[in-house]
């Protein structure tokens, strides 16, 4: 039997999914103020538990590769095509900061009971649309710049893999300590007592009873 | 509401929880997590029952409807799992409320307004980046591919430019 399985089962999307969305609550990831603390810089947790959670994957599968476990490509790499990508991870940022989550985030403020999250959801289905709709105008932008298939840091930049991971590791170390610097400097991070109990709303003393009624609704 | 609810965890444990949880469903499934790719079959399943030629006929729906059920794949149940994995993390831990969460100075239909606006430029920018943070900035990333790096530096100077122009939206 060799690794990875490449399952596309019911069962292994579930435990998948289970892992993911509990880790993503836990974190905090439900709720839109904390998610958009961070370009406030107010908060520090989708740089601190990406970035961390990127360097234990990549190390992993390095560690796994070196030690014969899985092969060289084993799993799957996204391809580069730059303006759509650049485009679209602009895009991203954008309806991010406005509308307070990512696709993935935004299941997670559905399960925790946000309503705001469930708007969010139809936005994205209706921005889903319009892109179908208007792809074949988009098709030329949508694979201009392509890059090397899969290529990956250690290619493009023609350095050893444990030196990217070491130079990684430095700059994540140094953002945790700049970022909690930054947070408590803003009166952050936030709390679950800050964002979850019903009756802290929006956090502002003067709307409390507005949003305590309509909480209620 | 009178028990308060159970504090998040410190970033660095969620982070390495995160970490372990998407290398293992790496060795498991050769790929990494997501979530746009649910909304794409979800967008392309509602298409499909309110205009099924024009859903047909479209280029990028419809290889996903011509295939039969758009929404039979792993990422709708690895999607359903989020939603139960989230729902018992923040019933379990006091974090669970029904609320429309949103800055001091906004109102609930500012707030709706932003939430579909935003959601309307994530689904749009998911699509044209051939995936969203999870799929193509985490997944991506954490392989070292040069697409999830550009991908993250996009995502990261729009976040902070956007974030500064609209700042009354969350402050």
């Amino acid at each position: 039997m060799s690794i990875p399985f490449y399952d596309g089962g019911i069962a292994s999307g579930l435990l998948s999914g289970i892992l993911f969305g509990y880790v993503l609550e836990a974190a905090g990831f439900g709720s839109p103020r904390k998610l958009t603390g961070q370009f406030s810089l107010k908060d520090f947790a989708v740089f601190k538990v990406m970035f961390t959670a990127v360097l234990v994957t990549a190390v992993g599968l390095y560690l796994l590769r070196l030690g014969g476990v899985i092969a060289d490509n084993a799993v799957f790499i996204p391809t580069l095509f730059f303006w759509a990508i650049a485009v679209g991870g602009i895009l991203i940022g954008a309806g991010f900061a406005l509308g307070g989550y990512c696709p993935g985030t935004s299941v997670v403020g559905v399960a925790s009971g946000r309503v705001d999250a469930v708007v969010f959801v139809a936005g994205m289905i209706a921005g889903t649309a319009v892109f179908a709709y208007l792809f074949d105008p988009l098709t030329s932008f949508y694979f201009a710049a392509k890059g090397p298939d899969a290529q990956r840091l250690p290619d493009l930049l023609g350095l050893p893999e444990w030196l990217i991971l070491a130079v990684l590791i430095v700059i994540a170390m140094a953002g945790f300590v700049l970022g909690s610097k930054l947070e408590r400097a803003r009166g952050g991070p936030f709390t679950a007592k800050d964002v979850c109990a019903p009756d802290a709303g929006t956090g502002a003393e003067k709307s409390v009873s507005h949003t305590t009624q309509a909480m209620k609704a | 509401m009178t028990t308060s609810p159970r504090p998040f965890w410190p970033p660095l444990v969620a982070g390495f929880a995160l970490g372990i949880a998407l290398l293992a469903t790496f060795l498991i499934t050769g790929h990494g997590l997501g979530a746009s790719g649910f909304i794409t079959r979800l967008a392309a399943q509602i298409s499909e029952w309110l205009a099924p030629a024009a859903t047909a006929a479209n280029s990028y729906f419809g290889p996903f409807v011509k295939a039969g059920a758009p929404l039979a794949s792993w990422i709708t149940w690895e999607v359903i799992g989020v939603l139960i994995g989230a729902y018992v993390g923040a019933r379990s831990a006091g974090r669970s409320s029904v609320q429309v969460e949103r800055g001091p100075q906004t109102s609930r239909g500012q707030r709706f307004a932003y939430a579909f606006i935003g959601g309307a430029l994530v689904g749009f920018g998911a699509r044209l980046a051939r995936g969203c943070t999870s799929g193509i900035g985490l997944s991506g990333g954490a392989t070292l591919a040069v697409a999830g790096f550009v991908f993250l530096a996009g995502f990261f100077i729009a976040g902070f430019v956007v974030s500064m122009l609209a700042r009354r939206v969350w402050q």
